[in-house]
């Protein structure tokens, strides 16, 4: 923990009252920033400023600030969560920029995701996908034992990786069509590796894509820098896994 | 005046549950169909209570003030969830973990909704295999389990170090399901700022969209709420941001007894304090005790060098380090509970033998079990807690020992409950971390998401009938009704008197300044005349609140400072109810560490005989004194002891 102080860093914001207002980019000045500080808490810090100066603060939306709730999005330097790998933007670390930079803050720019105000957008779609079929159809109750169907060491681990999806949206926003196949294929693949989900696979795969394409999705043409975005490394190869079920539900129609 | 009823059902403890079972209301699928349910709240309680009340026909509402269910603080837990199943053939058994738990919480818990929930424990794990939760598992495909502290079965499931997440997305997606059939109607970006009593029952909840800033009204036969704990009042804590204590203080200001609010827990794992500019702590799992030993040097020399940083933790010889943990409870070592290791890390931390620059860290370190089990083993277990320390701190801890100390976790008191859930107000109810029923003056590690779960799933559900079936014939809550015109003035007008002081500091300020007043005089160590203190402090700084707060903007729009004042006003008044609590509550127990009270080796020292009670308060009105109930705890089944883990 070397910790260095940073004299001075200029933040230029992307700015907007509402979603139907035009916005645009205002540069704020902080001051003695700890390298040790997390960018959003330097945001706070900022916040606090602007309130004392009288101004209105910058809206942006987090929570956990540990990288597990998917609440936390940005656009930083052109990069969705910022400059530093397999990280959400709340767990990045003002060690990354330097001395009197300028950091260019926007929010994710998605046609679906429409900005609420400045850096805080409209993640909803995501979850109107879900409720078209991303669960396990089963009640509360009567259920047998959960160790009555043996689940293999390796299906276990690859489901869990698909299931590490935080749902932040950062593969949209940086893919180029806008396409969100990752994050579905992200829920299809964690249900369809287990014998709980895979019962249901393809209605659900052919449920979710429905959705997601009447929402405004744009198509995947494979590009793969969803993959290199995504904060938790969800594979591209769960994509794949989603193709084959889409298609068997086809082939089924 | 309101008496205090906890409804615990006659007979043995082991048929309790049961017998309640058979004997409770239950309401037909077609009067289902007419009655209405809010539920305040999507984590593990909120989002599995709303989904079973789906799924047996009832028209449920949910709120969370999140733009989605998902994600409620429940996705942060790491570590895992309770349960005995006995899979390890270890001897666990329902009676163990009652058992553990009674005495985890050191015997300031209901033996009756303990045993309840080592009941249903064994439920819930079926039930999110059921819906797909990846729990870690052995080659031979059974499920996997690890230990936690104050045990000595391993009887924790997990799924790598995300066990809340999966689990919140398993009720999550069960709560997406009703949703999509249209039985449960979600408002996200919603925070209920008022509960509507008509005729003394709970009806509806006032709560504004943080979206366009409306003051909405909300009808219902019945409410839950599921808002999470207060430990935010600390301004630094493991909590999420937004975590608050909001609901359940105006449930408080509509008649709900708040109970034991004095009852906190500091875990001891968590990354320390870098400075000023910190707005959040960062929690390292509890799990990562199992194969981390905690120490800090013998000689003070090596400590100071340490703090100077002349000196790194792999320069100190093995004979020169003191697994203190290990010395001084040689049957749990390392997987004490958690108030036992924070207060012996607190101890060597004041003796001068802590290792950061501040001198307020201890190690805990994987060397140990690098060597015995190899780096594959370790990076399975711990993998993503260690890549999360290593982005906050930039110090790898496969090379070097993670720096720890302890910070503010979860809240064990909260809103009172009888058996049934059910608030000290008629047809309002309080599900998991929110209420106080479960864990006593300590929560063993792994707990609160099983009683989050016990209580959304296996719990709630059947109790709630037996309030419902008497309102069958109760038509649609009319949300014009003058009591739903009262509360929504009194919600615009509190609004409107934060928007209007005008002052010059913002709401952060205020609630930094009560964390450093609650973590000094109302944390891990408490005496009468640092609570005196606490509760004039706090005094002076509501006065300053009220008087210099500045929230800039508007009310009609997304605002963020304004979300804040408010949850910060509420803390401000749960923070003077605690500090009286503790002051009120003469003896150490759990977390709740008097320094009047201690035994002559320095552990905390219980008083049974003014002592075992749940303190449940009342609130009397805007600068009155709150009046203090008292709920005698009754031990039929437990014997009390001096807790030892030694
Ligand atoms: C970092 C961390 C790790 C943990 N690890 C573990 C673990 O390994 N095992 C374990 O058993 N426990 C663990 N815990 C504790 C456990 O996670 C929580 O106690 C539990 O998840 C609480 O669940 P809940 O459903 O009661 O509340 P929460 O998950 O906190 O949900 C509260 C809900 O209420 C909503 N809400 C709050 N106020 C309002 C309002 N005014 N209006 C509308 N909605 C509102 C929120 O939006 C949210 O949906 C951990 C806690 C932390 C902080
Ligand atoms: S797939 Fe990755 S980037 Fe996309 S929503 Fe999930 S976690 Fe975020
Ligand atoms: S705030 Fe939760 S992931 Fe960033």
């Amino acid at each position: 923990m070397s910790e260095k102080i940073l004299k001075e860093i200029k933040v230029r914001v992307w700015k907007q009252k509402n979603s139907t207002a035009k916005g645009k980019f205002e540069t704020y000045t902080v001051h003695n920033i700890s390298t040790d500080t997390s960018f959003l808490e330097m945001l706070d810090i900022l916040n606090m400023q602007l309130v004392e100066e009288g101004k209105e603060p910058i809206v942006f939306d987090h929570d956990c600030r540990e990288g597990i709730c998917g609440t936390c999005s940005l656009f930083i330097n052109g990069r969705a969560h910022g400059p530093d790998d397999d990280i959400t933007t709340c767990q990045l670390h003002m060690r990354k920029f330097k001395d009197g930079e300028t950091i260019t803050v926007e929010p994710f720019r998605v046609g679906a995701f429409p900005v609420i105000k400045d850096l805080m957008v409209d993640r909803t779609a995501f979850e109107k996908i879900l409720q078209a079929g991303g669960f396990v159809s089963v009640n509360t109750g009567g259920i047998p034992d959960g160790n009555a169907i043996p689940i293999s060491y390796d299906d276990a681990e690859a489901a869990m990786d698909a299931a590490s999806c935080i749902g932040c949206g950062a593969c949209v926003a940086t893919c180029k069509n806008s396409s969100a196949m990752l994050f579905v294929s992200a829920k299809v693949s964690h249900l369809a590796r287990l014998p709980q989900g895979k019962i249901e696979a393809s209605r659900r795969a052919k449920a979710m894509v429905a959705k997601m394409d009447e929402l405004g999705f744009g198509n995947c043409s494979n590009t793969g820098a969803c993959e290199v975005e995504c904060p938790k490394g969800i594979s591209i190869a769960n994509i794949a896994t989603l193709n084959r079920e889409y298609l068997m539900a086809k082939i089924k129609d | 005046m309101t008496q205090i009823n906890s409804k615990i059902p006659e007979g043995p403890l082991t048929e309790k549950w049961s017998k309640h079972k058979a004997k409770i209301k239950v309401v037909s699928p077609a009067n289902k169909r007419k009655l209405e349910i809010i539920v305040v709240g999507t984590g593990l309680a909120g989002a599995s209570a709303a989904a079973s009340l789906a799924e047996l026909g009832y028209n449920v509402k949910a709120f969370c003030y999140q733009d989605s269910p998902r994600r409620a603080h429940s996705i942060a837990a790491q570590g895992g969830i309770n349960a005995a199943k006995n899979y390890q053939n270890d001897n666990d058994s329902v009676y163990r973990l009652f058992y553990d738990t009674i005495k985890g919480g050191d015997y300031r818990a209901r033996e009756a909704n303990v045993y309840r929930l080592a009941e249903v424990s064994g439920s819930i794990i079926d039930q999110c295999v059921a819906q797909g939760v990846p729990f870690a598992r052995e080659y031979g495909g059974v499920l996997s389990n690890r230990s936690f502290g104050g045990v000595l079965v391993s009887r924790t499931f997990y799924a790598r170090g995300q066990t809340g997440q999966q689990l919140l997305i398993g009720a999550y997606s069960a709560l997406n399901r009703q949703i999509g059939a249209g039985t449960v109607k979600m408002y996200a970006r919603h925070e209920m700022l008022d509960i509507v009593k008509i005729d003394g029952k709970a009806r509806g909840i006032i709560a504004r969209d943080m979206v366009s800033g409306e003051i909405k009204r909300f009808g219902a036969h019945a409410v839950v709420i599921a808002s999470g704990g207060y430990g935010n009042v600390f301004f630094l804590s493991t909590n999420a941001m937004g975590c608050n204590g909001g609901a359940a203080w105006q449930a408080y200001k509509r008649g709900a007894f708040m109970s034991n609010p004095c009852f906190v827990q500091i875990h001891p794992t968590c990354i320390p304090v870098h400075g000023e500019q910190q707005s959040k702590l960062t929690l390292m799992s509890e799990s990562l005790r199992n194969d981390g030993r905690i120490w800090v040097p013998k000689k003070k020399e090596d400590a100071e060098k340490l703090q100077k940083g002349l000196i790194g933790p792999n320069d100190i010889a093995e004979e020169d380090r003191d697994f203190y943990l290990e010395r001084r409870y040689p049957a749990y070592g390392n997987l004490v509970p958690r108030d036992v290791a924070s207060r012996a890390a607190k101890e060597r931390c004041d003796a001068g033998f802590g290792v950061n620059n501040t001198g307020l860290a201890v190690y805990l370190d994987f060397k140990y079990s690098i060597e015995r089990l190899g780096k594959d083993v370790i990076e399975a277990r711990y993998g993503n807690l260690f890549q999360m320390y290593e982005k906050i701190t930039d110090v790898d801890p496969y090379k070097e020992p993670m720096q720890i100390y302890p910070a503010i976790h979860y809240t064990m008191g909260g809103t009172w409950v009888d058996y049934n859930l059910m608030t000290s107000v008629p047809g309002l109810y309080a599900i998991g971390e929110a209420n106080f029923s479960d864990h006593g003056a300590n929560r063993l590690g792994a707990s609160a998401l099983m009683q989050g779960l016990a209580d959304g799933y296996f719990v709630l559900p059947y109790t709630i009938g037996d309030y419902l079936a008497n309102e069958i014939q109760v038509p649609k809550i009319n949300i014009n009704a003058p009591e739903f015109e009262n509360a929504i003035n009194e919600v615009k007008g509190r609004l409107d008197k934060l928007m209007n002081i005008k002052g010059t500091k913002p709401a952060d300020y205020f609630h930094k300044k009560l964390g450093k007043v609650m973590w000094d005089y109302v944390g891990m160590s408490r005496n009468e005349a640092g609570l005196k203190t606490a509760i004039k402090e706090i005094a002076d700084i509501k006065a300053e609140f009220w008087k210099d707060l500045r929230v800039p903007g508007i009310q009609g729009e997304v605002n963020q400072e304004l979300e804040k004042a408010g949850r910060v006003a509420d803390f401000i008044e749960l923070a003077d109810l605690m500090a009286r609590d503790a002051l009120a509550r003469e003896e150490s127990c759990g977390g709740h560490f008097r320094e009047e009270s201690v035994t002559d080796d320095g552990e905390a020292k219980r008083n049974d005989e003014a002592g075992t009670y749940v303190s449940a308060w009342e609130y009397k009105g805007e600068n009155q004194e709150p009046l203090m109930h008292k709920e005698e705890l009754k031990f039929e089944n437990i014997e009390l002891a001096q807790r030892s883990y030694k």
